[in-house]
């Protein structure tokens, strides 16, 4: 009886304590909740038309597109943004043949050691290289950038929710405010320095908008590089970067799960089997 | 095991006798797991869960070593080897996607097996210890998944940890010093990950020793069931070998296919993308938030806002901060006391009618409101929301189930688990007119089929 | 007798269904070691580490350089005149590993000396690369482990090692770099 007494008197402190102290003044205080007013504008990712091919269960990559974006990132992207958990030599899984990627792998700079004076020097890429960052730490990037550190491209996709949308939205959804909305939160402002994206977290982005004008780009696969087309382009290909294992991991699960089904069926045959001999009959 | 019908383990082979002499190892998984563990008849699918949990556990130790054979625990590099693990070694994806995912499902495989004793008062005389002993492995469980989830040293790890560790300095007096202790540091880092990472290793070890003093404690007075009525006679149990192992086999044929339908189609889905983003001291998420399985406990944590003080004075007595730990901490190791709270001679909700309007109307959606108000951002209605849910969980434990116990009239009890069953038992005083008569034929059927 | 027949089959199918049911978790189970064993095995990134370039031109004929290909010491060395025709005056039929001076070193290559510094007994690093170190008795490399000889040619003469030291493929990309691997 102790035990309970004891438990009632506590339960019953516990509860007066959030009564009393919060709960009664938060309810009696209650106001709606106030967003900022940035929230008036954001929206939420859309996906290119068509859609991306490794999307689904059944998806697969499209190699063409990860190549064009692959171009996009080297031509565009590379300036500002590395890919540090990339190696050259991944290239070879977008279809590219391994001279092909001992060239592409040449055409980058990477850092290495002067092998007569030790000394930090920089070298073509190998393929068992790395991607280089395009700047030497996180202080010679902030002070290139106004502050803003360009975040490594690697896993992007993953690191944002619904990544490979989201990428393609923000790339190809630059603009001007909605004048309509504008209206209605007079104080909004995008600062100096900053660029108004309705896809980004607050609207307000520090990075200039990288893909300006139909045919930035020239695809070497005569595909027409449309703003759309590039950025559902690089979106493809850093969709890859997060996980180049996705396809394969989808094309492993389905096997699995076939396995699994005929093992579960045969293992409830086999329940059913023992248990038939145990059931009541039903009266 | 302590029916006096259970089977008696009897080896068939020269070797198997020479082995049993030496050392009774396959006599003690025959009578654990085997023919010779009498189990009640009336089992239903949510007594698989013991099971399951016993394999979650072993995915997870298998995954794990895997995986630190290629992780290592250094904030330079945590991240990056993560990464290594991802793309470079063979099948390791796999790995880490079933070892990330095997944790949620453990957890939801524990909550499912806790429910269940809370359902069907399993923690009641003569099952205490198994209780005590389960609500410890919850604990440890949970040490283990937190520390698990800082290791890749992503920002959600980072301030996961850092969030957790600086519970610890609400504690009045020691409180900083301890949290400083525990990290090894002024912030997690380096030392914090190390420790965190050796003793991710050790406490599953820890917790299988923990299972196992459960499982014994389980076989002293055998399994708890449906109805909550003791076993009285053969006719009420069958051995679990071959009935329980089928039965779990197929329980576990289907929480694989869920389980890899996770790991295989959408292993990102329990996690958060910002654990994508490497640790960085300088620049806090949006919103953190915890794994989802320790959302309602960081919810309860969240509910306190405003300090204690004596009305009229400004007097603190107690911190809001103090208050959310305590009752964080308190709403786990209240379950340490639920054996001595909820006192009604009756085991199984399905007999106690007022219990199961609060369990069902009462407790389900208070824990449903916790979990969706620990996921959301701190602002209104959540906090609110989180208040109402966390005054009624520790009403709900510490003084609704102590007064229900006191004055519900539960409904009539059969007779035995046979008559449950069948509708009838020969054995029973005095047979209602309901069940006579059909007995008979229905214990002659009972015997297993071959 | 028609229906034991009956019962017959009925206990067939019946234990059909337990063995296809065990049978079916056993290859499950081995199915899914695969995986826990073959993470074991070099990563991708282990296995692309497989070229060294190595350039020749400083090389004085006599001098050697150590450098490092996958993981493991190379030995790089120029002969001289005198350790070439040493060791060709050497009868191949004679030797334990028989390989002429030619084979080893390759075509169109005069005096380039390419072996793994990786005694074939059990692996240790010999001697004799650097100036100054034991070059055994036959003037190439002497393991100080188990004490095995080899020839200015890199050729197992004396002691345990059951093999001539490994050369590794390679190849010269121009006049001064050889690319190994």
């Amino acid at each position: 009886m102790s035990i309970r007494l004891g438990a009632i008197i506590a339960g019953l402190g516990i509860v007066g304590i959030l009564f009393f102290w919060s709960l009664l003044p938060g309810a009696i205080n209650y106001a709606p909740p106030e967003k900022p007013d940035y929230y008036a504008f954001k929206e939420k990712p859309i996906a290119p038309e068509g859609g991306f091919s490794f999307e689904g269960p059944f998806g697969k990559w499209d190699n063409a597109q990860l190549q064009r974006g692959y171009q996009v990132y080297k031509e565009v992207c590379a300036a500002c943004h590395g890919l540090k958990f990339v190696a050259f030599r991944n290239l070879s899984e977008l279809g590219y043949s391994e001279a092909e990627v001992q060239a592409e792998a040449a055409n980058w700079t990477v850092p290495g050691i002067d092998p007569n004076t030790g000394e930090t020097t920089t070298r073509p890429g190998k393929p068992t290289d790395q991607f280089p960052s395009p700047f030497a730490n996180d202080v010679a990037a902030a002070a290139a950038n106004n502050n803003a550190i360009p975040p490594d491209l690697s896993l992007m996709t993953k690191a944002r929710k619904d990544g490979t949308n989201y990428l393609y939205s923000l790339l190809s959804g630059y603009g001007e405010p909605d004048p309509e909305i504008a209206a209605t939160v007079p104080e909004f402002e995008t600062p100096a320095g900053l660029y108004f994206n309705k896809y980004f977290s607050n609207v307000n982005i520090a990075m200039a908008p990288p893909i300006v004008i139909d045919g930035q780009v020239t695809y070497a696969d005569g595909t027409e590089a449309t703003v759309n087309q590039m950025s559902a382009d690089v979106a493809a290909f850093l969709t890859w970067t997060a996980e180049p294992t996705l396809v394969k991991r989808k094309q492993t699960g389905w096997p699995v799960l076939g396995f699994l089904l005929f093992a579960t069926i045969l293992a409830y045959l086999s329940k059913k089997q023992i248990w038939a001999g145990l059931k009541p009959k039903k009266k | 095991m302590s029916f006096a019908w259970a089977k008696p383990y009897e080896p068939q082979t020269g070797f198997t006798k020479w082995i049993d002499e030496k050392l009774p190892l396959p006599r003690l998984v025959y009578n654990a797991v085997g023919a010779g563990y009498p189990v009640p008849r009336n089992l239903n699918y949510m007594w698989n869960f013991g099971v399951l949990a016993g394999f979650c556990l072993m995915i997870q130790i298998v995954t794990g070593v895997i995986l630190a054979m290629h992780y290592a625990a250094n904030t330079e590099v945590a991240f990056a080897t993560t990464e290594h693990i991802m793309r470079n070694v063979n099948s390791g994806w796999l790995m880490r996607y079933a070892h990330a995912n095997g944790a949620s499902f453990f957890f939801i495989v524990i909550y499912l097996h806790i429910f269940r004793g809370l359902f069907y008062s399993s923690y009641k005389a003569p099952r205490e210890m198994i209780w005590l002993l389960g609500v410890v492995i919850f604990l440890l469980m949970m040490a283990t998944a937190f520390m698990g989830y800082v290791l890749p040293w992503g920002q959600m790890s980072f301030w996961g940890a850092k969030v957790i560790t600086g519970l610890f300095g609400a504690i009045p007096l020691v409180g900083e010093s301890l949290q400083v202790w525990l990290v090894g540091g002024f912030a997690p880092d380096n030392a914090a990950l190390n420790r965190f990472f050796s003793l991710h290793f050790l406490l599953p070890f820890v917790i299988a020793g923990v299972v196992i003093l459960h499982i014994w404690a389980l076989h002293i007075p055998g399994s708890s069931n449906p109805t909550g009525i003791e076993v009285k006679q053969e006719s009420d149990t069958v051995p679990f070998h071959p009935y329980y192992t089928a039965k779990d086999g197929f329980g576990l044929g289907i929480f694989l296919l869920a389980f890899t339908f996770m790991v295989f189609f959408l292993p990102n889905m329990l996690g958060h993308p910002d654990n994508y983003i490497e640790a960085n001291p300088l620049s806090t998420p949006a919103l953190i938030v915890p794994e989802w399985y320790f959302l309602p406990f960081y919810a309860i944590l969240r509910a306190f806002t405003d300090d204690l003080t004596i009305p009229f004075t400004g007097i603190v007595l107690i911190q809001a901060k103090l208050l959310g730990v305590i009752a964080m901490f308190g709403s786990i190791l209240l379950w340490f006391f639920l054996p001595w709270l909820d006192k009604s001679p009756v085991r199984s909700g399905h007999y106690r009618p007022m219990f199961k309007k609060f369990f069902w109307f009462g407790f389900i959606p208070c824990m449903i409101a916790l979990f969706i108000a620990g996921g959301a951002p701190a602002e209104q209605p959540y906090v609110l929301l989180s208040q109402i849910a966390t005054a009624y969980y520790f009403l709900h434990f510490l003084v609704i189930l102590p007064i229900v116990s006191q004055i519900e009239v539960p409904k009539p009890l059969p007779y035995s688990i046979t008559e449950s069953v069948l509708g009838s038992d020969d054995a029973a005083p005095g047979k209602t007119a309901s069940s006579g008569a059909k007995g008979a034929d229905d214990i002659g059927s009972l015997q297993p089929a071959e | 007798m028609a229906d034991a027949n009956e019962a017959n089959e009925g206990v067939r199918r019946r234990d059909f269904i337990h063995v296809a049911a065990l049978s079916t978790a056993g290859v499950g189970a081995a199915a899914s070691a695969l995986p826990l064993v073959s993470q074991m095995a070099p990563s991708a990134d282990v296995l692309a580490e497989s070229t060294t370039d190595v350039d020749v031109s400083a090389i004085e004929a006599g001098q050697s350089i150590k450098t490092v290909f996958r993981k493991q010491p190379l030995f790089v060395k120029r002969l001289t005149p005198e350790e070439i025709a040493e060791a060709n005056e050497v009868d191949v039929a004679d030797l334990r590993d028989q390989e002429s001076l030619t084979d080893r070193l390759g075509e169109g290559n005069e005096d380039i000396l390419v072996t793994m510094g990786v005694c074939t007994h059990l692996g240790c690093v010999p001697l004799g690369a650097a100036e100054g170190e034991n070059k055994g008795e036959y003037g190439g490399y002497f393991c100080p482990c188990h004490g095995s000889h080899y020839d200015t040619a890199g050729r197992i003469r004396k002691g345990p090692a059951p093999t001539n030291l490994v050369v590794p493929d390679f190849a010269f990309t121009s006049e001064s770099v050889i690319r190994v691997g």
